[in-house]
């Protein structure tokens, strides 16, 4: 192919629009091991503002992987016996309800966190415990582990996936569980990597829904950028890049094996 | 995975109308079955969801106006200009998300050199920064340490800052939406026939005329479904917002200090409606265009 002005033009904004993304990465990432930000690299790297940061800051990280993994046991539980139903039982009422589901995603996580705090604001242990903060990141994720799970379940033939193991003797539960869940494998998996970052970035409920002993990840960086120095935002913000990163590559693998296994298909249909 | 999935994978899900009055799915588990499977999702909607967003409605009835409340958007100046200010932010960011990225986007599926790999996985990068780090991303590279201020005081002498006010607000929606457009431009893109743009070349169509009625066309749907998402994140999100400066006087910022400090809960309750629906309008209306799950799928809180 020639490669003309116009090419070397969009591969000119393509770079522009990466460096936007990529240099604040890099320097806060950078400015996190830096003795002092102020004077630049010259000044020497050190972990001190990492160790620093995780003796201030341990509590709300660990809280927050706590919140995740709660969130993610309870969208698995709540989400995927509703998925199976919104695609095995497709009607106006379901269609109402996943309506109904997926508002949370579309409403303003401040207005959600409003809402929770005007009805359940009075009840003192429930609103000072974590589980105030785990109701909110529930609501905003579960419709994501439906969707994902939904979509997968809608892909097979469960019908006759089910027939064959109902005419087999088995019944509704060892179908469920044998058939069906082990089949959806994958949608659980990309709304579970999906639910547990959702949850661990979480700030727009989280802030509102927070006490002072209720404090996740992002509340407190939040509150190291309005009240520390640089460096320790910059190393906070590193600790986050670095416990992310991990959930980031595993969903884009995931996502990478599926669009593979879809071109399979595709080249299995052109042969029949 | 069994070759019959496999298979089947490709199939897109079943529509849905007055699927209620079709006789029962052979197979499915019984009525009560399936009740008791959506028991624990209904529990958490009707009690964290449904009775939470009935008693908020029903408090907007305390503030100073009554039920007129409810239209203090409109009424007050203070609140209408903050809305007129974030509903042209938000389109700003949209448009300007969608046209970089559509550039972008088409550039890097049609073409193949080396570094592209690269370059994707960078541009997806922020996926999943929270609101607060995007915050702080944009004090990188607009703040007072910034890379903007520190190569314009070494060209000009003058120190360009700029993150602590709405065009920082402006630069960190943009931060966050193009990974999630880029991605929704590359998958339409792939799709695209070129053969239709090599007929359309063939018959002495400018490029202009290609670009107009073959290939916008054919992205549109990933336009605008990813398109409503950073109207909707630009319109609700308060995250970046809260971390670049508390003065910036875009809507989620009015309530939250309406509700935090001026503890005035019912203007708080009502604006906080007025935004929801409104956010909620412009993602049911794309999903009304363009089909199905438009709004999940690249979405997450800034």
């Amino acid at each position: 192919m020639r490669r003309d002005w116009k090419f070397y033009s969009q591969l000119g904004l393509t770079v522009l629009l990466c460096l936007f993304i990529v240099i604040p990465v890099g320097m806060s990432a950078l400015a996190g091991v830096t003795v002092n930000v102020f004077k630049g690299l010259s000044s020497g790297l050190t972990l001190r503002w990492i160790i620093e940061v995780w003796d201030l800051y341990a509590s709300s990280i660990m809280l927050s992987l706590w919140i995740a993994l709660v969130c993610l046991a309870v969208t698995l539980v709540a989400g995927v016996p509703l998925a199976y139903v919104l695609v095995r039982r497709p009607g106006r009422l379901t269609r109402l309800f996943e309506e109904l589901l997926t508002l949370p995603v579309a409403i303003p996580g401040l207005a959600l966190a409003l809402a929770l705090l005007i009805t359940y604001g009075g009840v003192s242990g429930y609103r000072s415990s974590w589980l105030f903060i785990l109701t909110g990141h529930v609501l905003f994720t579960l419709p994501f582990m439906v969707r994902s799970v939904a979509a997968v379940m809608s892909a097979m033939d469960m019908k006759m996936l089910e027939e064959g193991a109902a005419s087999l003797g088995a019944g509704f539960w060892r179908r469920f569980f044998t058939v069906i869940v082990p089949n959806a494998k994958p949608g659980i998996l990309a709304g579970a990597l999906m639910v547990v970052t959702l949850s661990i970035g979480e700030f727009n409920l989280t802030w509102m829904l927070h006490t002072p002993l209720t404090k996740t990840l992002p509340v407190g960086l939040a509150d190291a950028y309005a009240s520390m120095r640089l460096e320790i935002g910059s190393a906070y913000t590193l600790i986050f890049f670095i416990l992310i990163m991990p959930l980031l590559i595993a969903m884009q693998a995931l996502a990478d094996r599926g669009k593979r296994a879809s071109k399979r298909i595709d080249t299995a249909e052109d042969t029949l | 995975m069994s070759s019959v999935q496999n298979i089947q994978e490709g199939r897109s899900r079943p529509s849905f109308p007055f699927g209620f009055l079709r006789r029962a799915t052979p197979g499915a588990g019984s009525p009560a079955i399936l009740a008791l499977l959506m028991t624990p999702g209904i529990i958490i909607v009707a009690a964290f969801f449904l009775i939470p967003l009935a008693l908020v409605a029903m408090r907007v009835a305390d503030g100073p106006d009554g039920w007129a409340t409810y239209f203090v958007i409109l009424t007050n100046g203070r609140y209408f200009a903050s809305l007129v200010q974030t509903l042209l932010m938000s389109a700003g960011v949209t448009l300007t998300a969608l046209i970089l990225c559509g550039v972008c986007g088409l550039f890097l599926v049609r073409n193949r050199f080396a570094g592209r790999n690269m370059l994707m996985a960078l541009l997806t990068l922020p996926l999943s920064f929270p609101g607060t780090v995007v915050g702080f991303m944009v004090i990188m590279l607009a703040g007072r340490q910034g890379v903007i201020g520190s190569v314009t005081d070494a060209l000009f002498d003058e120190k360009l800052v700029f993150a602590y006010e709405i065009s920082g607000l402006f630069i960190g929606y943009l931060y966050f939406s193009i990974p999630r457009v880029i991605l929704a431009v590359m998958a339409s893109a792939e799709k695209l026939d070129p053969q239709l743009e090599e007929a359309a070349r063939s018959l002495g169509a400018p490029t202009w005329r290609v670009i107009k009625d073959v290939i916008l066309p054919g992205l549109m749907p990933g336009l605008v479904s990813s398109g409503a998402i950073c109207f909707a994140t630009a319109m609700g999100a308060f995250g970046t917002a809260f971390t670049l400066a508390t003065d910036i006087d875009v809507l989620p910022m009015v309530i939250y200090t309406e509700f935090t400090r001026n503890a005035n809960v019912a203007v708080a309750a009502a604006l906080s409606i007025a935004l929801g629906a409104m956010t909620w309008a412009v993602l049911f209306a794309v999903r009304c265009f363009v089909g199905s799950s438009a709004d999940t799928a690249a979405r997450g809180g800034a």
